[in-house]
């Protein structure tokens, strides 16, 4: 057999999947890119359609499906829209993988994924000469956003806006802790109204008693941008844990979850980093494992089991143990640690507004709780923008390869922040705190860019 | 594929982002929202603006290369597919500005490329409505919609978007500009080209500008749910709402099957032993909503309804038209493949004709749920099947020819809002006549001397 007639064998197993499309073509109504485009190839219905293609060797380019299905944010708002409830993002995953393990890598992003994704220790080295040398290579941009801008035209950077590089990152400033559980937390106070705020059907634990169970114990895993970017975040999520009263874990390396290796179809490098994370995870002491990155924790909790057949059957048991414990920041304190409603609320209150992260709202599902943490901070209003969760058009690996498609997508959101008329715009992902800064930047429009959590970790005292 | 002089020819024209002459590229535009075989076309061309439209129409006349116009390619009958793999298709989705809405004398006017629901909604930002409600309006164009005369639930009450075609501007395939109709509301200056356009499928000219009806939006609404333990219960209802004289502008159906993968699917409490579910709102004035919804309700009880319920918010309202919008994606997730059909009879066949259709699915050992617009007699036998499962699809083709011929029988027609394109051809003669077709055929040549657009589609 050949190395074709194994791509199409390979991607023959997706047929099951791919006959569930009915080419209704609703996807066109949400996909960000096609909003733009208008061309069919860059929609859902297109994608698959060339997938199946290259499956029964109707086409025979594979380079050409890869360059379309590259053309895709993985935002996931076609699955979530589409009547058939086809799994489109696991296709694109999968299909992806295969594809690139038949075309290889580019070498560039062998350096990228296998010399320094899973090298954590050379990753931060070289990132280290980067934090201190972008001086040299970037200026200040836009001082109310605190962004640089590249000096001259480079290839990567091109107009972005982009917050400098942390000096250290994060879990290097905090290194390993693993402190005890608590018996008695003094933040069990009752909550009644809590209770009517979750999500119907989900049972967490303080919904019965009103207050945050003793003795929890979390693991923390910031993710890349906060550990190398925004770590602010990994130091505002410890306040959090510690008012808490928190058992706390957190290993001595952060290890990348894998996204955007496997966005690049690097079945290997993600392997390698998935088994890192889970000599790191698991066997320790812990209730559930937080993230304030929805792609992080829709990469665990989606794509890990996703392709867990790839692991050893001991390795595929630690990944849905894994994949079950992890939440997301906000899904995390508002259902199981029920913190009080603010008693009153000032007269002046700053007008914010939330953007849902796809990774939270259409993997995941979850859009209620980051909104019931901001109303836990009284000194803001929540004014919902038009199209909260339309995708800000990061998409990873997506905003470096493509990066005027996603700066139009970008420009759409960042028109609707404007029309909302709010000081503040938080969510959910470092990832979409990127982009947005990156365009709120440029245009200068002045509104700040947080996460949530960092809006929850003001009240505390 | 085409030659590479001749490619150029259009990329001048039209801009090098507006041509897909790639394999790829031209692969993801050889199919429709029908279930038939894939045509992969030569090449597919973008216009932007109405001269490059019309330069590129010219240049694939001189080239005697077919078209096949093309908007957001969610037709049901196979319009959208290619002809041949020597033709061409004609995005409309670069024409794609609303050019105005008058709020004075109600009326806009549009490129065909403007998707319909976003449409609407610009209008209702003016205070005005354009009722036209095809399921895909979130996708489909105004392009599509007028050579379609797309319908929607609106269809009784409001009419469809033949009733809403104002004026056209539509180039020949020689690239003359045809102006029909006007903006004013009444017109009668030559031909009734207008009447001719809608629902052309694409084989009569190509559409540059669209001038459209808008009318006032109702005041008021209210939404019922009747639950009925028998259909006959529940079309003799549909028929004696309107003999009340009322006509509601939405009178829904769903079939027992329908009903069941429903609940199944969004868990919303509907009555699973129910054999017909009749979705029904009246609109227009608060007064005139009120009566008409309590003459309703009466009517209902004393046809034998089980239950009738009345929306008493918009939450409640929503709901209700959840369910209904639900009845596709709730069937298709049974099987992989499925087939809505769109065989049409008058309102007081109805019973028959979905008594017909249990009998066909039962006959062919096929899973068929059936929904649609009470109202107006549309429905859609919804066939769930696997197109890789070939004895079961030859028996999906004897069971819709079955459906044609029962329609047909009852006074019906065979499509109420998908067109003919592919799917129905060889059932056009026995619903109309020879010399009908010899006419319609003849009025094509008249047009279209060369067969050039979409050829094959509507007539064999």
């Amino acid at each position: 057999m050949n190395d074709l007639q194994k791509l199409t064998t390979l991607l023959q197993r997706l047929e099951g999947q791919l006959a569930q499309c009915m080419k209704c073509g609703m996807c066109q109504a949400v996909c960000p890119l096609y909003a733009h485009t208008g061309r069919e190839a860059d929609v859902a219905r297109g994608k698959l359609a060339l997938i199946h293609n290259l499956a029964n060797e109707l086409l025979q380019d594979p380079l050409e499906v890869k360059k379309r299905l590259d053309r895709c944010l993985l935002c996931g708002s076609c699955a979530a829209n589409c009547p058939s409830g086809v799994k489109v993002l696991e296709i694109f995953l999968l299909a992806r993988t295969v594809i690139s393990g038949y075309l290889g890598l580019s070498p560039l992003k062998k350096v990228i994924f296998r010399g320094m994704l899973v090298n954590p220790k050379l990753l931060d080295h070289v990132l280290s000469i980067g934090a201190k040398t972008q001086k040299i290579f970037s200026k200040q941009a836009n001082p109310f956003f605190s962004t640089s801008c590249a000096r001259i035209n480079l290839p990567g950077l091109q107009k972005r806006h982009f917050p400098p590089l942390a000096s250290t990152p994060w879990h290097k400033t905090t290194k390993t802790i693993n402190t005890s559980r608590k018996a008695n937390p003094e933040t069990n106070r009752q909550t009644n109204h809590i209770r009517k705020l979750s999500q119907p059907g989900q049972k967490p634990s303080c919904q019965t008693t009103g207050q945050q169970k003793p003795g929890l114990k979390i693991a923390y895993f910031p993710g890349c941008l906060v550990d190398k970017i925004f770590p602010h975040l990994g130091k505002a999520s410890l306040r959090i844990f510690n008012h808490h009263k928190l058992g706390i874990f957190i290993p001595e390396e952060q290890i990348c979850c894998g996204i955007p290796a496997l966005a690049a179809g690097d079945l290997s490098a993600f392997k390698v980093l998935v088994k890192k994370n889970l000599e790191l995870f698991v066997q320790k002491d812990f209730d559930f494992l937080i993230t304030p990155c929805a792609t992080c924790t829709a990469t665990i909790k989606k794509f890990w089991p996703l392709f867990a057949d790839k692991f050893s059957p001991a390795d595929q048991k630690a990944i849905f143990f894994l994949a079950d414990k992890t939440r997301d920041f906000s899904e995390f304190i508002v259902n199981e640690l029920c913190p009080p409603s603010p008693a009153n609320l000032p007269q002046d209150q700053v007008m914010l507004t939330y953007h849902d992260p796809c990774h939270l709202k259409k993997s995941l599902n979850i859009f209620r709780e980051p909104r019931q943490l901001l109303a836990l901070n009284p000194n803001y209003k929540l004014v919902e923008m038009d199209k909260a969760d339309a995708c800000c058009g990061l998409g990873g690996s997506f905003n470096l390869q493509h990066y005027d498609l996603s700066a139009q997508i970008g420009k759409e959101k960042v028109k609707n922040i404007s029309k909302a008329k709010a000081s503040v715009v938080a969510t959910s992902c470092p990832a979409c705190m990127l982009q947005l800064t990156d365009q709120l930047s440029q245009q200068n429009i002045k509104t700040n860019v947080r996460h949530v959590l960092e809006i929850y970790a003001q009240t505390l005292k | 594929m085409l030659k590479k002089a001749l490619i150029n020819k259009y990329i001048e024209i039209l801009g090098k982002e507006n041509v897909f002459h790639e394999e790829a590229d031209r692969q993801t535009y050889s199919y429709d929202s029908a279930v038939l075989p894939p045509v992969v076309p030569a090449l597919v061309i973008r216009p932007t603006s109405s001269e490059s439209l019309q330069q590129a129409i010219v240049l694939c006349a001189e080239n005697q290369l077919s078209i096949t116009v093309r908007g957001s390619g969610t037709n049901l009958s196979g319009g959208t597919i290619p002809v041949s793999p020597k033709s061409i298709v004609l995005l409309t989705n670069g024409l794609n500005k609303i050019l105005e809405i008058n709020d004075q004398d109600l009326y806009a006017r549009a490129q065909p490329g403007v998707i319909t629901a976003q449409f609407a909604t610009q209008a209702a930002q003016k205070g005005l409505f354009y009722p036209p409600d095809p399921g895909s309006q979130a996708v489909s164009t105004l392009g599509g919609n007028v050579a379609e005369n797309a319908g929607g639930l609106r269809g009784l009450k409001y009419g469809v978007t033949k009733d809403y075609v104002m004026g056209l501007g539509f180039f020949t395939p020689s690239g003359e500009l045809i102006k029909t109709g006007s903006r004013t509301v009444k017109c009668v200056t030559g031909y009734n080209l207008t009447g001719l356009f809608v629902g052309s499928e694409g084989t009569l000219g190509i559409i540059n500008e669209i001038t459209l009806k808008l009318i006032p939006p109702p005041a008021s609404s209210q939404a019922l749910l009747a639950t009925f333990s028998s259909l006959e219960k529940a079309s003799e209802t549909v028929a004696g709402i309107i003999a009340q004289k009322i006509v509601p502008c939405t009178l829904e159906f769903l079939d027992n099957f329908t009903i069941r993968c429903v609940e199944d699917y969004r868990q919303a409490g509907l009555p699973v032993d129910a054999q017909a579910l009749l979705l029904i709102e009246v609109d227009g004035h608060p007064d005139q909503v009120r009566d008409e919804a309590e003459t309703v309700v009466a009517l209902c009880k004393k046809m034998g309804a089980l239950d009738v319920k009345l929306a008493t918010s918009q939450k409640e309202r929503d709901k209700i038209w959840q369910a209904r919008r639900d009845a596709l994606p709730a069937l298709a997730r049974l099987k992989p493949t499925t087939i809505l059909e769109d065989a049409t009879v008058p309102r007081s066949r109805l019973p028959q004709m979905i008594a017909a259709i249990e009998r066909i699915g039962q006959q062919y050992n096929l899973i068929i749920g059936t929904f649609g617009h009470a109202g107006d007699g549309n429905l859609h036998p919804t066939i769930l099947t696997d197109s890789r499962d070939t004895g079961e699809m030859q028996r999906v083709e004897k069971a819709i020819d079955e459906i044609f011929k029962q329609a047909l029988s009852l006074g019906g027609t065979l499509s109420g809002e998908h067109g003919i394109g592919l799917a129905k051809r060889k059932f056009l003669q026995a619903e109309t006549n020879r010399a009908t077709i010899k006419l319609s055929k003849s009025i094509k040549a008249a047009l279209d001397p060369a067969l050039l657009l979409n050829p094959g589609k509507i007539f064999e």
